[in-house]
């Protein structure tokens, strides 16, 4: 394909056309992303890591950086697979599977890369990988890239502001968590139903950002 | 015999949601009505029928090496034939389920159960396994759904039953975010409680 064609159909928004950059949109998706619909408090994407890796902080940053990085690249190949493959073939019903067949095999292709070329990062986000490719976020933002048709600018945007939201939420509940291991806790509530609780609580929280556009 | 206990462990004893909380994602995303929780329910209950088949059935094929993404192609295909049955017979309930169909791919409980039991059980043992886990998801979701329909809107599977006046001044956190949160902690804390009492068996 012409390098030209190529850029230009990256960076057109597929649907509407727009091939401007619209930094009051760019804005509403970073904030919306983030805070009003936080993908694990607004809208239940990623729970598993979110109480598995949320009890210490250092591993809750390393999991949310991975899951950042992950976002990005699935977001970059997801996008790409869809609109460069799926939709000229005609062959978008098979986004669900090309979808996760991309995610699982970045996944595999991440860590071989990192454990090469970076121990000192591979062993700080090394186990977490593994553990990414069922994350349903990462997923999630993928098929929402889609189905929202965002142009692969807003699509990267859209996917790294998911991914800060993810650590943020993560980050506070691995602080909120740290402070629950001396709380006193009715022994019926310990562990599991009380860290719901918590992200209830946060979850209301986060409600309040509801007003702030998007 | 022990078709009969594969089957019936997963309602209650080893509850994917209620014991082993799994399959989180979608249980609290979904609840909002008791039709979404069937609806949902339902396609879980076949993909995960399908799959522990499929991988029972070739649970001597596949090699060890490359099964994660075996599993994961065959989950897939179920999940895009779901996707596309549901949006051709039941548009309105996959407008409402939205992006929680095709992430029934990355359920914990279907890949789990492949890997946890259908790829070293025989086929029919697979299938009752998935019966039961099927079953046993779908009455978690239909319970926090009906705390969270009745709280949230007064009504349970679209039936008006607490009244108007209710109505109009609902406990309308119980069907946003929050509420799913709150009310599966204490749901979790009363079975713990429950487990308590059945004594120190275990």
């Amino acid at each position: 394909m012409n390098p030209t064609v190529l850029l230009s159909a990256l960076l057109a928004t597929p649907d509407s056309g727009s091939q401007g950059f619209d930094l009051g949109k760019m804005m509403a998706i970073i904030i919306a992303s983030i805070f009003v619909n936080n993908f694990v408090l607004a809208r239940f994407l990623g729970i598993c890591p979110f109480l598995g890796v949320s009890k210490e902080l250092d591993s809750a940053i390393g999991m949310g950086a991975a899951v950042i990085f992950v976002m990005t690249l699935a977001t970059l190949g997801s996008w790409a697979a869809y609109h460069l493959l799926l939709v000229p073939m005609g062959l978008t019903y098979l986004s669900t599977i090309a979808f996760i067949l991309i995610i699982a095999s970045l996944v595999q292709l991440v860590e071989m890369i990192l454990q090469k070329f970076s121990p000192a990062l591979y062993s700080a986000l090394g186990i977490f990988l593994p553990l990414i490719t069922t994350n349903c976020a990462i997923l999630g933002v993928a098929v929402l890239n889609i189905d929202e048709k965002y142009s692969l600018g807003y699509s990267l945007v859209n996917a790294i502001a998911a991914g800060i939201g993810f650590t943020l939420a993560l980050i506070l509940m691995a602080g909120l968590r740290q402070r629950l291991e001396l709380a006193d806790v009715p022994p019926a509530m310990k562990g599991k139903p009380v860290a719901f609780l918590v992200a209830g609580i946060m979850s209301i929280a986060f409600l309040g950002f509801a007003g702030l556009g998007g | 015999m022990s078709l009969v206990k594969d089957f019936t462990k997963g309602i209650y004893r080893e509850n994917p949601v209620f014991r082993l909380v799994l399959g989180m994602c979608p249980f609290l995303a979904v609840t909002t009505s008791v039709e979404n929780a069937l609806g949902m329910g339902a396609a879980a209950t076949f993909v995960l029928i399908c799959s522990n088949f499929l991988v029972s059935l070739f649970r001597n094929i596949i090699p060890s090496k490359v099964r994660i993404p075996c599993y994961i192609v065959i989950i897939a295909t179920f999940v895009t034939l779901v996707d596309m049955v549901m949006n051709a017979y039941l548009p309105d309930l996959h407008r409402s389920l939205g992006i929680f169909i095709p992430l029934i791919v990355v359920n914990c409980i279907i890949l789990g159960r492949a890997e946890g039991f259908a790829n070293r059980n025989p086929v029919l043992n697979s299938i009752a396994d998935a019966v039961g886990m099927g079953i046993g998801f779908t009455m978690a979701m239909v319970v926090l759904a009906s705390f969270r329909e009745l709280l949230g809107n007064g009504t349970w599977l679209n039936f008006n039953v607490l009244g108007s006046a209710y109505q109009n001044q609902p406990l309308l956190i119980a069907i946003l975010a929050p509420g799913a949160f709150i009310l599966l902690s204490f749901i979790l804390g009363f079975f713990n409680i429950l487990e308590k009492r059945k004594g120190g068996r275990q």
